[in-house]
């Protein structure tokens, strides 16, 4: 405590005899910290043992992540205990050294670069530009074989699913949706047939069907005739992200997006009501046939799911 | 041949002062010239400040995440095949399931030490970013990233946005329901790309979402190309730290041409191996003790099936909240959509967020016309706008944050979704204008507080025989030197100041008076 300020003024490391007092332990009472690090030590490589037997007799993971806790934590704080209270104490100082070089340095490096490389560029410029020219036309041709094989051109996919005209509507196990299957205000989810186990019907053709009441139901202009018995069919696609509308509001007749809580009204043609979905979900135009299966009138008049580019 | 005869002894004599290790030291200065440079890097000196911590926290993490992550994609199948589950949870028993799925779950469950593996890397990206972004700040507040080292801020600031794109990868892998849900968004996102973002989705999924693609490619790009450049970066960023020396707050015999603290060896490195091992800890703690991603609970992923309150990991909550309350616009023209309500919340706002952290080393410069080399670090006060603006940016971000959660705030505190919704749009617009004055203020209050920022010795409260109550100084710190750390007045009042006393007799010790 008494003499401390000299000794705690910073010193180089270079030259300082053995002795100096900034080698010396920080630790005022270096035997009891030592006593400390080496409790630390054998507890720490007790629960290292006991993290080789809980592997062996394959105890529940939470004794094998403690007793690694255990072992990994306290030969750490041990470790760092030595270093902090049993090591030389310092504080010490080392000198920055200035970047900059001179500045004939400088303008030789500089030189270098610019006289003797520019002067290649400039006085065979037919050189450089056919060279340039070829390596631009490789490059160009990499592209192709790196970007372009990677998957198909999009072209026509994101504006149709699955759904053609008379398709069966079949749910996840594959069986036909009778117009009786349905009660007022269920719901289930939907694929045209044969595409119920496909990775594409699973992502894009996924439709929910809804009964809304007994009667035909219009749920705008120029769709009287796609919600017959009160069937509405619109696609499960939120168009906001494209996350599956998976939760329906019976009450207030609202599917809603579990992702981001866009909510679409199913009365009135799935309009969004709230959140960031900005259009409503498409309907799909179905009609159930003579034998009661429900089925579609043609595909979705509209691309399903988020926005893109080429969506008109 | 010889009379020499050779004991133990003389063969260790042979080898010079140093012995063995001396002998090896020297073959290898024969070779490689090792020694003067050497001795430098054992000489190298660091700061003792704790902020200095933060960076090995993140580095630590990531070694972690490479030891942890070497162990899961020894059993971890990148293929989206469907196979029967016959591994050992029984829930998912006989259930049609992906490899990718099956074997995630096989792992957990099936190999010993999977689960605390699996827990373990995942808990350690979690901290990874963390780490990285509260060591950005401590950069960022007290100008470490100044010239002459704005480079490093920019490798800092890609590795962050690599560790980000890595983690959402790594979350995609697993092929469940939550992690497929994360994966249709990402794709929903690169299509509102204006112009090529059908293509773009397209190359990176081999076709339309989500095809088969997508697991085996996410798996290349998360175990091998994405870390292999953090690795290649991190080496970066340490070979310029070395080069360029710690960055030190000023005191006590710190200046602008020196460092002061402990050197790498024997010290430093004792610490620093010590604390690695407390990061590796309190992960084991955090993979042994607290679940993560459970994801046999979650179920293979089918792109019709959804669960409910889904919340991406934490660094990704700025992105989902910013698409949760931003409104609805999109545009429509000329046979075209621009998905302004995808593209302006996931695109544009983190490319202005990130370009901000790019751009500010060069910005700060050009504002304040400060062109020279700076090692003595900066109080964050004393950088009123700096702070200021980075304060503001990090609650907007905070309070982006906080609006990934709109649902469950609604839930739990039983008020509608639009109260929620709009009292976030509210809050993430005005709460950076109220952050930036009041931060503002503040640092001139505290640059006007004589005195602030040095240390004071505590006060001694006693009472004398007759009642009265004094209050004396205590003595002062060993390594204080008066002149710069005299005790001074509390101030009554904020702008209330006086000059600190002379300390007269140097004893360290005072009376204060009322």
């Amino acid at each position: 405590m008494s003499s401390g300020i000299e000794n705690h003024t910073p010193v180089s490391l270079r030259g300082l005899s053995a002795d100096d007092p900034h080698l010396q332990p920080a630790a005022r009472n270096p035997e009891r910290v030592e006593k400390v690090i080496v409790f630390n030590f054998v507890l720490g490589t007790l629960f290292g043992f006991l993290f080789i037997v809980a592997y062996i007799q394959n105890w529940q993971p939470w004794i094998l992540g403690g007793a690694m806790a255990g072992c990994l934590t306290l030969l750490g704080i041990g470790l760092i205990a030595w270093g902090k209270y049993l090591m030389p104490r310092g504080p010490f100082v080392e000198d920055r050294h200035e970047f900059r070089n001179s500045d004939e340095d400088r303008s030789a490096f500089a030189a270098a670069i610019v006289q003797r490389g520019g002067g290649l560029v400039k006085r065979r410029k037919l050189l450089t530009g056919l060279f340039a020219g070829g390596m631009g036309v490789f490059s160009l041709g990499a592209v192709f074989p790196l970007l372009r094989s990677l998957g198909p051109l999009p072209k026509g996919t994101l504006f149709h699913t699955d759904w053609r005209k008379d398709s069966y509507a079949v749910d996840i196990t594959g069986r036909r949706v009778l117009v009786g299957d349905l009660a007022v205000g269920s719901i289930v989810t939907v694929f045209p047939e044969g595409q119920q186990d496909t990775e594409n019907g699973q992502a894009v053709d996924q439709t929910v069907l809804i009964r809304v009441s007994n009667q035909d139901f219009t749920t705008m202009k120029g769709r009287e005739t796609w919600g017959p018995q009160g069937l509405l069919a619109y696609s499960k696609l939120c168009t906001h992200l494209g996350c599956p509308v998976g939760l329906y509001e019976q009450q207030l007749q609202l599917l809603v997006c579990p992702c981001h809580q866009s909510m679409f009204n199913v009365n009135n043609g799935a309009v969004p009501q709230f959140g960031p979905a900005p259009r409503p979900l498409p309907q799909l135009p179905i009609y159930i046939d003579a034998d009661g299966y429900v089925r579609a009138q043609s595909d979705y008049r509209e691309p399903v799911g988020p926005g893109f580019w080429e969506r008109a | 041949m010889t009379d020499v005869i050779e004991t133990k002894r003389s063969k260790k004599l042979a080898k010079g002062p140093f012995g063995a290790v001396g002998h090896a030291l020297n073959e290898l200065d024969d070779r490689l010239g090792t020694a003067k440079g050497g001795r430098t890097f054992l000489d190298k000196i660091f700061p003792d400040h704790w902020s200095f911590m933060l960076g090995e926290i993140a580095l630590y993490s990531f070694v972690i995440l490479l030891v942890t992550g070497i162990f899961l994609a020894l059993y971890y199948i990148p293929s989206t095949a469907i196979v029967t589950y016959r591994g050992t949870y029984l829930p998912l028993y006989g259930q049609k399931v992906t490899e990718a799925y099956a074997s995630s779950v096989n792992l957990s469950f099936a190999v010993r030490g999977g689960l605390l593996m699996r827990q373990m890397h995942h808990w350690a990206c979690d901290i990874f970013v963390g780490a990285i972004v509260v060591h950005m700040a401590r950069v960022f507040f007290t100008g470490a990233f100044r010239k002459p080292r704005e480079l490093n801020w920019t490798i800092g600031t890609t590795l962050l946005t690599l560790a980000i794109v890595n983690g959402f990868l790594g979350y995609s892998l697993p092929d469940d329901l939550v992690s497929g849900t994360g994966i249709r968004i990402a794709y929903s996102i690169i299509l509102s790309i204006p112009v090529v973002g059908s293509y773009i989705g397209f190359w990176v999924f081999g076709g339309n979402f989500p095809g088969t693609m997508v697991i085996p490619r996410f798996f290349v790009l998360h175990e091998f190309l994405v870390p292999l450049l953090i690795l290649g970066l991190v080496g970066a960023h340490l070979a310029l730290l070395v080069r360029q020396k710690h960055t030190q707050f000023p005191g006590p015999g710190k200046t602008e041409e020196n460092v002061v603290g402990t050197p790498m060896f024997p010290v430093f490195m004792a610490k620093t191996t010590g604390f690695l091992l407390v990061v590796g800890g309190v992960t084991a703690l955090l993979g042994a003790f607290a679940q993560i991603n459970p994801i046999w609970q979650f179920g293979q992923y089918h792109a019709a099936n959804i669960s409910y309150a889904v919340q991406p990991d934490w660094y990704m909550g700025f992105l989902d909240g910013a698409l949760r309350i931003w409104p609805s616009w999109t545009f429509h023209s000329f046979g075209h959509t621009i998905v302004f309500n995808i593209l302006v919340p996931s695109v544009i706002l983190p490319g202005i967020v990130f370009g901000i952290a790019y751009a500010w080393p060069a910005v700060e410069r050009k504002l304040t016309g400060d062109n020279e080399i700076h090692h003595l670090l900066d109080r964050p006060s004393d950088r009123a706008f700096r702070t200021s603006a980075g304060v503001a940016l990090l609650s907007f971000l905070m309070m982006l944050f906080i609006a990934s959660s709109t649902d469950v705030i609604a839930n739990f505190f039983h008020i509608s979704l639009d109260t929620v919704l709009w009292t976030m749009r509210i809050l993430v617009v005005v709460v950076p204008l109220i952050a930036f004055p009041f931060t503002y203020k503040i640092c001139k209050e505290m640059q006007n507080f004589k005195g602030a920022g040095k240390r004071k010795t505590t006060n001694v409260v006693s009472r004398t025989s007759e009642g009265e109550y004094v209050s004396t100084a205590s003595p002062r710190y060993v390594d204080d030197i008066p002149a710069h750390l005299a005790p001074i007045p509390v101030p009554r009042f904020i702008n209330d100041v006086e000059a600190p006393e002379e300390d007269a007799d140097g004893s360290g010790t005072r009376v204060v008076e009322r």
